[in-house]
């Protein structure tokens, strides 16, 4: 049957189809929707990991007990899991283990640009690289299949473009993967020295043999084309550029596996053209391959090492014509995302900045606290960051910082690793305040459940974390929770924690506005003979408040009715509406 | 054929989504080869987002390049704008007259511009303006604004009114279907 589906999804089916039967990932853009779509099959266990160090080590863990095992993630969470993936490529697997990976050139939605392919080099682990849904589905299958063949975790590297594109592929039936018992062999996966020692040389070998794997696959071929003047390498996404901008003209080498190389393949490419060009996203990696064989090679000095490629883009750099366009002689406003109406960090970021605090952030939605009204935030590194960096500090200055310096994270991202840094904090006895914002899910990525919720993957009752508890049980004497819709609450917690000397924890709690069990209650309406057109509803940076001939205006298709501008209003001219009868 | 490319360019949280996912649907029902390309994530929330459908005999890119869509759909004026470089001299824009404030207009740091149609219209652009809140109002919910403007785009491109049925009731939740068929016959009938 013929589907047009998501990257993505197209990789949740390749499970469904391999015979996976256990996936355990962290959400993160663009990787999220394997998992939920995996989640779809009952066939395959899904679960949401607390990081994907966890999940790793889960997958890891189904697949030495004998089933196909799997994990996703986006590319900086491969960073968070590095640790068991560089000892699983010695170990290797027992049943098929497959580990997706996803980046995201130009980061829509992401804090850097790092290019997963080195991790496959360093890791010394092959990396299959897909370009359409299509493909996405049949290299999940296949990599499967050269996981247990070569006992080794396969690396799926999946980008935006391919993860988020919906394109056409042929769907199957699963095929249940024949029992591959779990049998006790301390020399292949007790990894103390003297066996790693010995696994080491497995591992040098397995890449020699998947490079000569490689020179003969069809996910490696060359694609004829009318001149020989120039000749592309490329894979993933940019060969759909490629083929869009040039269609048959030069002859092309379409990479699917992009580590371990097909040394001679390529070099016979680049023998039979006269000139040859890399096209790549991110660093010059397979361009550095090339160069590192002899051969003389043109990529970054055309292409950009940061942000994505396009047909336009390759087309103007190889001389071929680019279309004209329309366009508009005038300076647009900018549009940056914004935290929705009704989101309930909104009233805690208003108070941070209010009181003027300096604000180590962290990683999820409220990371758009940083953003012009509020511009509540001074630091956004990675997940868990907030708190860790407020305690590092706080040592660094002492009492000046501790009075006026908050850490601010969100549920999700405390349980992934804020917990440790809250840990040494209490250990180390730092006199900070941590705000968690718990607003009930994981909601950047689109409403994932998460070990303080309540419910798993599959929205069914599950575990749930007592944040209060557990901080309390790391030695922290000051715990205390807040309504972020209660502007004067809010304010009182974060003075008094501030001036509190000793290591506090502020938790400030309300569901996520979009949740569907929130409420949402009537809009808000302005009273046009009390508004004076102060604009201090203005100062929360609401999108459902605008100004209207001199009054504030609030657009009732957004409005879920919090209340929060009501209560800068100084003459009571925001009333809460009535309710629709 | 030579691919064909339609735009659908809104705020974060308008209901692109639904529009991209029918239209996907319609086409492959027509036999086309199709690609379409979302955005998800952080610029979801109430950004500037933009959805690329593209369709023919063999589509290779995922995405729609700077002076290649044959029409945009925009849910809302500004965006429009925003995107019209990447539409073909003399193509088509559906536009949702519908004005969203973007966070630099309220916080006072930027004006929103004037008579963005005319100047649309003045740049090359085929601009076709539509009230879709209202319509969408008038249909039952306002949320179904994409459903008028797909109905509006039906004008423009030659496929069998049952085909667009077809694509409605497969993509639209049966509780919504009726709200949503009367939205597409507003959008049409304007």
């Amino acid at each position: 049957m013929k589907k047009l589906i998501l990257g993505n999804a197209a990789v949740a089916r390749g499970l469904y189809e391999a015979g996976c039967a256990v996936a355990s990932s962290y959400p993160g853009t663009p990787s999220t929707e394997i998992t939920e779509e995996a989640a779809k099959f009952p066939e395959i266990y899904c679960e949401w990991a607390p990081n994907e160090k966890v999940a790793m080590e889960t997958a890891f863990g189904a697949s030495l007990a004998g089933r196909r095992a799997f994990c996703a993630m986006k590319h900086v969470g491969l960073n968070v899991a590095a640790d068991p993936l560089f000892t699983m490529s010695y170990t290797g697997v027992n049943a098929g283990l497959v580990i997706a990976v996803a980046d995201d050139p130009a980061m829509h939605s992401s804090q850097n640009e790092q290019d997963s392919r080195h991790y496959a080099r360093a890791a010394k682990l092959p990396m299959l690289e897909p370009s359409d849904s299509a493909e996405a589905l049949r290299f999940t299958k296949l990599a499967y299949q050269l996981s247990e063949e070569f006992d080794t975790p396969v690396l799926l590297k999946m980008c935006t473009r391919v993860a988020h594109s919906q394109s056409v592929a042929e769907l199957a039936e699963r095929q249940e993967p024949e029992a591959r018992p779990y049998t006790k062999n301390p020399p292949k996966y007790v990894m103390a020295p003297a066996n790693a020692v010995r696994r080491h040389p497995v591992v040098e070998q397995r890449l020699l043999d998947l490079a000569a794997w490689a020179e003969t696959a069809d996910l490696n071929r060359v694609e004829e084309g009318g001149s020989r003047s120039l000749g592309i390498v490329t894979s993933s996404t940019c060969y759909q550029y490629v083929k869009e901008a040039c269609g048959d003209r030069f002859p092309v080498l379409k990479l699917g596996m992009v580590w371990p190389l097909p040394e001679r393949k390529i070099r016979d490419f680049a023998a039979g053209v006269d000139q040859l060009v890399v096209v790549e996203e991110g660093d010059p990696f397979l361009e550095g391959c090339c160069r590192g064989l002899g051969l003389d090679v043109r990529g970054k000095e055309l292409f950009p090492l940061t942000g994505e490629l396009s047909q336009n883009r390759i087309a103007e750099k190889l001389g071929l014509p680019v279309p004209a366009s329309v366009k508009l002689e005038e300076e647009l406003p900018n549009r940056p995302p914004v935290m929705c109406a009704g989101c309930p960090h909104r009233g805690l970021f208003y108070t941070l900045h209010k009181l003027g605090c300096t604000v180590l952030g962290d990683i999820g939605c409220y990371t758009l606290g940083a953003m012009p009204p509020l511009s509540a935030m001074d630091m956004t590194l990675c997940m868990g960051a907030s708190i860790s960096g407020l305690h590092g500090f706080n040592k660094a200055l002492g009492r000046e910082a501790q009075v006026k310096t908050v850490a601010v994270i969100g549920d999700s991202t405390f349980v992934h690793s804020g917990m440790t840094g809250l840990a040494n904090a209490a250990y180390n006895q730092s006199n900070s305040t941590v705000i968690v914002v718990d607003n009930s899910i994981t909601g950047m990525t689109g409403h994932q459940q998460n070990p303080t919720t309540g419910f798993n993957l599959r929205g069914e009752p599950a575990g749930k974390i007592d944040l209060e508890a557990l901080c309390r049980a790391m030695g922290v004497n000051r715990v205390r929770v807040v309504d972020p819709y209660d502007l004067k609450a809010c304010e009182a917690a974060v003075k008094e924690e501030l001036a509190a000397e000793e290591l506090s924890v502020i938790i400030s709690r309300r569901p996520c506005a979009l949740l569907k069990y929130v409420p949402r209650k009537p809009a808000l309406k302005v009273d046009p003979d009390k508004c004076r057109g102060c604009k201090a509803c203005m100062k929360i940076g609401c999108p459902a408040i605008s100004m209207e001939r001199g009054k504030a205006r609030v657009d009732a298709t957004q409005c879920v009715g919090c209340g929060v501008c009501g209560q800068l209003c100084g003459f009571g001219a925001l009333g809460a509406g009535k309710e629709a009868e | 054929m030579e691919t064909k490319n339609i735009m659908i360019v809104g705020v974060g949280g308008q209901g692109s989504l639904l529009a991209s996912k029918l239209l996907g649907h319609l086409l492959l029902g027509q036999g086309f080869d199709v690609k379409v390309s979302e955005v998800h994530g952080m610029s979801q929330r109430g950004g500037s987002v933009v959805t690329f459908v593209r369709y023919g005999e063999h589509v290779a890119s995922p995405v729609i390049d700077k002076g290649q869509a044959d029409a945009i759909v925009s849910f809302e004026l500004l965006e429009a704008a925003r995107w019209l470089e990447y539409l073909k001299p003399g193509g088509r824009i559906v536009a949702n007259t519908q004005r969203m404030d973007p966070m630099p207009v309220i916080t006072g740091a930027a004006e929103y511009p004037q008579g963005l149609t005319e100047k649309m219209q003045a740049a090359g652009a085929a601009v076709d303006p539509l009230d879709c809140l209202s319509l969408a109002e008038r249909a039952g919910n306002v949320k179904a604004v994409n459903l008028v403007l797909l109905g509006r785009l039906s004008h423009y491109f030659d496929f069998p009114e049952s085909a667009w049925q077809e694509a409605i009731k497969a993509c639209v939740p049966a509780k919504f279907l009726e709200v949503n068929q009367r939205a597409f016959q507003l959008g049409k009938n304007a």
